[in-house]
């Protein structure tokens, strides 16, 4: 059994990494190639299957059409320049106006407060797992981090607005905020976003070679100085990959920010005020039941067409650089 | 001589410097694996946490009213009744679309692809990237679909566990492969040198071997449809149902839908209820992951 399917694969993310091939051979690298003579059944059974593969395709062209299409008659009606570069957020009111900058902002607050917790503590977890834990200890840890990540978001967004919010937030430090914050959101997130850095930067540590590390420690080096100088340099495009998905989870999370980051459009300015995020609004005015193809249908396109293109741009760096630390050693 | 002398007082320098923060005891080391733990402890402190505030808010309301009562307007009748059902058959109905269409893509892409083929880098390429699309914008995919073939109703069965298949087929195709690619290629060859087609060297050899690990990555994949909402929300699921789905056309609700229906509820009971709900769903979850680690350990084949 290899290593990598002794990890698990609850931590969805951590399988998105997983995309080294079977060893490269110089010749055929499947089993058709042994066919002998042609059976017209194993023919079909093989389209069958590679038309499934195929399916996987067609999803994400029927994402960007289904995007796309609503997007470009939201985009006939509101210039895009308004949409991107307009401050006030406002597809409910009378005189609607739909600059995406609010929107965008409270995206920005509770995934950068998101970072801030998860990067120290994922990247902490994974150098002890990594370097530091016995065997025995690891099978500990590591289904702590995967209970962590098996919570559904429903739940963390309750504990944010109920505990964090409402009991430590405001009862216990007295903190002057409303009902909801970003900043609940935010450190709620970041939690939930802790097993993702973890587990991918805990694999590109562990792929760095054991000689780097000897030779390391034979030049007098304790584990700290490998760890920091040796091992954290040579896994470095791993590590980042990872930090990049736990950015792409951070934005496409819906249910956490819209249980408690609020629904109020507005540019925020402070980790203590409400805000309503990309998906947040999405979540939010899918509530409301809009006719298709009316204006207020097509803005939820709109606002999931701009999270699918960033996410899918952050997604196809971090996928790069995994493939790339994947391929070095 | 002079750049002896200089590389000697390196080596001097080296050497103090070893003694000062060097050896596993030093105080920099100590601080930086207290460090490291900390962050861990970090992460035990808040899932410790979570799971005891949502136990001692959810306790009072978690009886058998919770399963035995659709919801109502006044928190002390209201259950689940219709959220537990509506799970089941939509997460039924996820299974049946996802797992097979997983397994035979994974399949393709493990044992009859040619990594030379550029379309099928692209659908590896693909795949990699739809595990990481936001889930909200499958059920926007699920919606323009809906649009496009005239479903006038949208909050159906048959919707949600659409929804939901597409967001988990990735997870089951990458876990496949992972379980495909770990059976050794002496079994495919033994299996064609004895004269089985390429077929029946994966129905009856690879795919058997592989069934542990395609278990335990649906089970976990499953999992995660079980506790997301974002989709099913923009199928209109945040409706007030009162009664059991029987069909694939029912309309439906579900656990995470109920518990974020609840949160916005300003009375404290239904926070309760939400709380009630969520431990429902916490232990459910726990029992799904116990299973898949427990068909991992005992039925995977170490070879």
């Amino acid at each position: 059994m290899n290593k990598k399917s002794a990890t698990f694969p609850v931590l969805v993310i951590d399988d998105v990494a997983g995309s080294k091939g079977p060893a490269q051979l110089p010749g055929p690298s499947n089993i058709s190639h042994f066919a002998g003579r042609p059976r017209p059944g194993e023919k079909i059974i093989k389209g069958v299957l590679a038309f499934s593969a195929a399916l996987t395709v067609v999803i994400t062209v029927g994402i960007l059409i289904a995007l796309i299409v609503p997007g470009v008659e939201f985009f006939v009606n509101v210039p895009i320049w308004d949409f991107l570069f307009g401050t006030r957020w406002t597809p409910m009111f009378a005189d609607a106006d739909y600059g995406v900058l609010p929107l965008v902002s409270a995206t920005i607050w509770t995934t950068v407060l998101a970072l801030i917790i998860a990067i120290p503590f994922g990247l902490g977890a994974a150098v002890l797992m990594s370097e530091y834990a016995h065997p025995k200890l690891r099978a500990v840890l590591k289904p702590i981090l995967e209970v962590l990540a098996g919570i559904p978001t429903v739940v963390y967004g309750l504990f944010a607005l109920q505990f964090i919010q409402l009991v430590v937030f405001k009862e216990w430090l007295q903190l002057d905020t409303g009902a909801f914050s970003v900043l609940a959101a935010g450190l709620v997130m970041g939690i939930m976003i802790i097993p993702t850095i973890a587990s991918i930067s805990e694999d590109a540590m562990s792929a760095v070679p054991m000689s780097l590390r000897q030779g390391s420690a034979a030049l007098g080096a304790n584990r700290m100085q490998t760890s920091v100088r040796v091992v954290f340099p040579a896994a470095l495009s791993g590590i980042i990959a990872a930090i990049i998905l736990g950015v792409s989870r951070a934005v496409g999370e819906t249910m956490i920010v819209a249980i408690a980051a609020g629904s109020q459009a507005r540019i925020v300015t402070g980790p203590l005020e409400a805000g309503q995020t990309m998906t947040g609004f999405i979540a939010n005015a899918a509530l409301g039941d809009s006719r298709v193809g009316s204006l207020e249908y097509n803005t939820l396109f709109a606002v999931g067409l701009l999270l699918f293109i960033i996410t899918l741009i952050i997604n196809m760096i971090s996928i790069r650089l995994v493939n790339k630390f994947r391929q070095v050693y | 001589m002079a750049s002896l002398g200089k590389l000697a007082a390196q080596g001097a320098a080296a050497t103090t410097l070893k003694s000062q923060n060097g050896g596993e005891y030093s105080a920099r080391a100590i601080g930086f694996l207290f460090a490291l733990w900390f962050s861990l402890f970090v992460a035990v402190l808040f899932l410790g946490t979570l799971i005891i505030v949502t136990v001692i808010e959810g306790a009072p309301k978690f009886s058998l009213n919770l399963f035995t009562e659709y919801s109502s307007s006044n928190p002390d009748n209201a259950g689940a009744r219709a959220a537990i059902f509506g799970s089941v058959f939509v997460i039924a109905t996820t299974a049946v679309l996802a797992i097979p269409l997983g397994v035979a893509a994974a399949t393709y892409l493990e044992e009859f692809a040619d990594k030379r083929r550029w379309w099928n880098r692209l659908i590896e390429l693909n795949v990699q990237n739809l595990a990481a699309v936001p889930s909200i914008v499958y059920g926007l995919l699920t919606l323009g679909l809906l649009a496009t073939v005239g479903f006038k109703s949208k909050n159906f069965v048959l919707a949600g566990g659409i929804a939901l298949a597409l967001l988990i087929l990735p997870v089951i195709v990458i876990a496949t492969r992972e379980a495909i690619r770990s059976v050794p290629s002496e079994i495919r060859q033994g299996s064609l040198a004895l004269g089985a087609s390429p077929w029946q060297t994966v129905w009856r050899q690879i795919l058997p071997s592989s069934i542990p690990g395609i278990a335990t990555g649906s089970i976990l994949a499953l999992s995660r449809a079980l506790g997301e909402a974002a989709p099913l929300l923009l199928l209109g699921a945040l409706v007030y149902v009162t009664f059991d789905p029987t069909s694939l056309m029912s309309g439906f609700t579900t656990m995470p839908i109920q518990i974020f229906s609840w949160t916005g509820r300003p009375q404290e009971g239904f926070h309760e209820l939400a709380a009630a709900a969520s431990i429902l769903l916490l232990v459910l979850l726990v029992i799904m992951n116990g299973l898949a680690i427990f068909i991992r350990n005992r039925f995977q084949k170490r070879w």
